[in-house]
């Protein structure tokens, strides 16, 4: 059933590590993704997050839906870009090189070819960055260490509670599912618009009610314990940051740092081989 | 963060878990890689409910997660949109009273203009943007996109939100039903 990405225990050194450590490493690691258009630099990236998925003994069978999913999107995408705007590569990299005649006076370039390169690649570097900072996080391990940074209990308990409440909640949503389409509701592509979205609505409706429900039914238990009474509170998972920890984060900064630095030091974030 | 109550934190919680759940349900309309999300009628609905800073963290929460969870990649420039969205729609919680069953006709019309203006400036304005200045993709492209983006959305919330909210408000309005005696 579990359809997603969700936390496994391994005896690694990556699985070692504190949650926030690893939260900072993925928000930083996408941040350089997202601003870097140096294929050199995306390139490394992609190596270093490869190594670092295989250190932590992933393996391919908890990925490959996700991975085939994202894949999907990517390609959409890719292909959105170039029908609408063919010449991006031309405009970004200031000169053209055609390579074959498409249709029209629509022609393939070599600026453009390598610009989607450059997108693509930026997806593989994101892409065991997440799988590696999902499936070796325990999550309340992640809420304990990311109020020992400072950030305020009442948030990353909320944060807990909604990932201990996703599996619960796609079970709800699959029995009341099941339960409507034993009903006869049909549910699949046949149907037209608007049946659909109201078909839809015979779903979400008993969903949000019994969601409506656990949210009253789980803060009453916890105003009867006294959640939220003192300005502190202790965590069963809690684990300190450790000499690794340490280790790894300035190696990030670092890792970005220069990154960026390489990617900006010319004053345009594309890295130009036309010139 | 003093409003912070114990039934908000724990909004925040079981609605980000819902919205990310929801990521997977999408309604196909003949157009390719767009969808109407039936997950945007559940942030009006919550953030109406219990107003902007739940509805923010449900947008931005929901949408980082389920986008990491199911697609194993966080597409930045769409997930703070949806913290727009969120925040507007919240700010007048206390108008519609959905949770008290005040939720009537003169609020229907109200919640779809505020849904409205929320889902332009998140959609049109603020993703596009995000997206050319942090991915630098065509802005043809974000545009179009937006404007789909736009569209299912205000389509979404308008008909599955206000069915929600009007038939939540309803049933939980009937044990507080009590009128006060002139």
């Amino acid at each position: 059933m579990n359809r997603f990405l969700s936390y496994e225990k391994k005896d690694t050194w990556i699985h070692e590590l504190s949650g926030v450590t690893k939260l900072i490493f993925f928000l930083l690691w996408s941040l350089t993704s997202a601003m870097t258009y140096d294929t050199r630099v995306l390139l490394v990236m992609i190596a270093v997050s490869l190594v670092v998925l295989k250190m932590s003994r992933t393996q391919f069978r908890q990925v490959s839906f996700v991975f085939r999913a994202i894949l999907v999107f990517m390609v959409l995408n890719v292909i959105a870009i170039f029908v609408i705007s063919p010449y991006e590569g031309c405009r970004i990299y200031g000169s053209r090189t055609d390579l074959v005649r498409l249709w029209g006076s629509c022609w393939l370039t070599k600026e453009q070819l390598f610009y989607l390169f450059n997108i693509v690649i930026k997806y593989f570097t994101i892409i065991p960055a997440v799988f590696t900072f999902l499936i070796t996080t325990d999550p309340s391990e992640l809420a304990a260490s990311m109020n020992r940074i400072g950030i305020s209990y009442k948030l990353t308990y909320a944060l807990a509670i909604s990932l201990r409440y996703i599996p619960d909640i796609q079970d709800e949503y699959h029995r009341i599912k099941n339960a409507q389409e034993a009903r006869g509701i049909e549910m699949s592509g046949k149907a037209k618009l608007k049946d659909r979205i109201v078909r839809t609505a015979s779903i979400l409706f008993p969903l949000l009610f019994t969601t409506m429900e656990r949210i009253d039914t789980v803060s009453n238990a916890m105003e009867l314990r006294g959640f939220g009474k003192k300005k502190k509170r202790t965590w069963y998972s809690a684990r300190p940051l450790k000499r690794n920890d340490y280790l790894v984060l300035i190696l990030t900064v670092l890792f970005c740092a220069v990154s960026l630095f390489i990617t900006y030091r010319d004053g345009s974030r594309f890295w130009n081989p036309f010139q | 963060m003093k409003k912070l109550g114990i039934r908000e934190v724990v909004a925040m919680g079981i609605g980000t878990a819902l919205f990310t759940v929801l990521t997977t349900v999408q309604i196909p309309i003949g157009i390719p890689n767009t969808y109407l999300q039936p997950r945007m009628a559940v942030l009006a609905f919550l953030s109406a409910a219990f107003g902007p800073i739940v509805g923010a963290v449900i947008g931005l929460a929901g949408h980082a997660l389920g986008d990491a969870l199911f697609y194993g990649g966080v597409w930045w420039s769409w997930v703070f949109p949806e913290a727009v969205v969120g925040i507007c729609i919240g700010a007048f919680a206390g108008k519609f009273a959905v949770k008290e069953g005040g939720f009537d006709r003169k609020n229907i019309v109200l919640f779809n203009i505020i849904q409205i203006i929320a889902n332009a400036i998140a959609w049109i304005l603020v993703a596009p943007v995000l997206d050319i200045l942090v991915y630098a993709e065509p802005a043809g492209k974000v545009f179009i996109q937006g404007v789909f983006a736009f569209l299912g959305n205000i389509i979404i919330i308008g008909i599955l939100g206000t069915i929600l909210m009007v038939a939540y408000s309803k049933v939980a309005g009937q044990s507080s039903g009590l009128k006060k005696e002139d």
